[in-house]
């Protein structure tokens, strides 16, 4: 109990000084996270929105397939990219293990089937009350997928933000693909994860304070746009 | 809010000149659908200008027959013809339909017009969209609700906003889906008024409507849908007098049901 108080005591002491290294760990989770969290939407927004809207071959093994990826674990995740990247790997030669871009790159498999599925459901519900008049005012098929994502946007952006929450969370993946190496690749989740097990308990504690405040101000973020989209009706 | 007292008789200007895209024909129009054929070997033909109205009863196929023409549904059989041609995108642009229960977008008031105009016919000239906004908010008596989020509107200011946003695009052809079921009669004469300035300025009104009295204020001629058939059609006058139709008949005397 001693150890617990003094881990919590020195934790706090940590995040109050602005200790450099904390904040480095900090800044380089963010940055992937958010930097992973944009490539999911360029890719699973307009999936979401044209498995939502529009009727091709292909389109049902499509959404079973984002159906499923959405559960990948990410340790799996985190291996299969392993091979990939790896020097016997097919993307070897790009050099990219154990690089932040290894990290971007799983946390962006990771979260963009969640992005689109969820940005389909959004997608699809709208289109289902816009379509006749869209098609009243003869608006094109891609100007009414940019009306469709332009008006879903407070829905859209509770999505990004459901995407960012399961990626700076995420250790699995990153650990095996990043290495979890000092000043290189360490997040906030792997710092946890390897200073709990060395016994660095006040280091691990105030990352995880921290990254519990992150989810704390996700959650508030989601709220209040929703109250923000209710209060205008634009939810 | 309009007053009413300079509403004398909706019709009595002359309806504006024939519009370029008339005539408008259904030949032997049919939909089918869950095994029922509920518009039937349906022939018509609208060559002036002016209101028309469509009446009948509940489920008799006036909503389908009203999405038929104006393309957002593929009939089973048949042909819709403008000027002898199928609708194109520049006929589709001219024309125009207010739902019956108005889908207005996610943004404001003002947010709405502007959008019809910036994918209307005339595209998007900002500034000329900017004037015609102000214009159509005047009109419809809205201006003051420019910002507002559209959605937070009142029925009948829904209404209004949905049929000024249908109007800014200067339709040739409006077709109206029973615009003002639920409104009261303040707000019903509200969109009366607008309904019949269209009228007056040329656009050919096809307006689906269940309250008697409106049709008689506004409708140039009747037309009575009976289980997805045009049982009866007259000018207004001699069609209350003399429905000429056992079921027109029965329904105009409160006696019809589907
Ligand atoms: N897509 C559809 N599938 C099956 N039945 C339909 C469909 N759309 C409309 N109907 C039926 O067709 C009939 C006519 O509908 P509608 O045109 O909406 O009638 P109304 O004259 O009241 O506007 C109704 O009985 C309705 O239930
Ligand atoms: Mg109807």
């Amino acid at each position: 109990m001693q150890d617990f108080s003094a881990a919590f005591g020195l934790a706090f002491d940590l995040i109050l000084s602005g200790n450099a290294d904390l904040a480095e760990i900090v800044l380089l989770s963010l940055q992937v996270s958010l930097t992973a969290v944009l490539f999911a939407c360029l890719i699973g927004l307009p999936l979401g929105a044209a498995t939502a809207i529009f009727r091709f071959p292909g389109r049902g093994a499509l959404i079973v397939l984002m159906n499923a990826m959405m559960g990948l674990p990410p340790v799996v995740v985190g291996l299969f990219l392993y091979l990939m990247l790896s020097n016997a790997g097919p993307l070897g030669p790009l050099a990219l293990l154990y690089t932040p871009t290894a990290m971007i790159i799983a946390q962006s498999i990771l979260v963009a089937p969640i992005v689109a599925a969820l940005t389909r459901q959004v997608v699809a519900d709208l289109h289902s009350e816009y379509d006749e008049q869209l098609r009243s005012f003869s608006v094109g098929r891609w100007a009414a997928v940019g009306t469709l994502l332009w008006d879903g946007r407070y829905s859209l952006m509770t999505v990004a933000l459901a995407g960012f929450g399961r990626a700076i969370a995420e250790v699995g993946a990153v650990i095996i693909v990043g290495g979890n190496i000092n000043h290189v690749t360490r997040v906030m989740t792997t710092t946890i994860a390897l200073e709990t097990s060395k016994g660095n308990l006040a280091l691990a504690l105030a990352l995880g304070i921290i990254l519990v405040g992150i989810a704390v101000a996700v959650n508030a973020s989601v709220m209040s746009l929703r109250a923000t989209a209710a209060r205008a009706a634009y939810a | 809010m309009p007053d009413g007292s300079h509403i004398v008789d909706l019709r009595a200007c002359t309806p504006g000149p024939v519009r370029e895209i008339l005539p408008l024909e259904a030949r032997g129009l049919t939909y089918e659908a869950g095994g029922h054929r509920l518009i039937d070997d349906l022939s018509l033909r609208f060559e002036d200008s002016g209101l028309s109205a469509i009446i009948g009863p509940n489920g008799a196929g006036k909503s389908l027959l009203l999405r038929l023409l104006h393309g957002l549904i593929a009939p089973s059989g048949g042909e819709v013809l403008w000027r002898g041609q199928a609708a194109d995108e520049t006929i589709r642009l001219r024309q125009a339909m207010v739902f019956q229960r108005p889908v207005l977008l996610r943004r404001s008031v003002a947010g709405n017009l502007r959008y019809a105009l910036r994918h209307g016919r005339n595209g998007a000239a900002g500034a000329s969209v900017g004037s015609s906004v102000e214009a159509w908010l005047t009109r419809a008596n809205l201006l003051h609700l420019a910002d507002r989020p559209a959605r937070l509107l009142s029925g009948g200011e829904q209404q209004r906003l949905a049929l000024a946003r249908a109007l800014s695009r200067r339709p040739e052809v409006l077709f109206l889906d029973e615009p003002t079921a639920s409104l009261d009669p303040t707000a019903t004469l509200a969109i009366e008024e607008l309904i019949g300035q269209a009228r007056a300025e040329g656009t050919k009104v096809i307006l689906v409507t269940h309250d008697l009295g409106q049709a008689k204020r506004l409708a140039d001629e009747i037309l009575f849908l009976h289980r997805g058939r045009v049982e009866a059609r007259a000018p207004t006058e001699q069609f209350f007098s003399d429905p000429e139709n056992d079921n027109a008949a029965a329904f105009l005397a409160g006696r019809l049901v589907f």
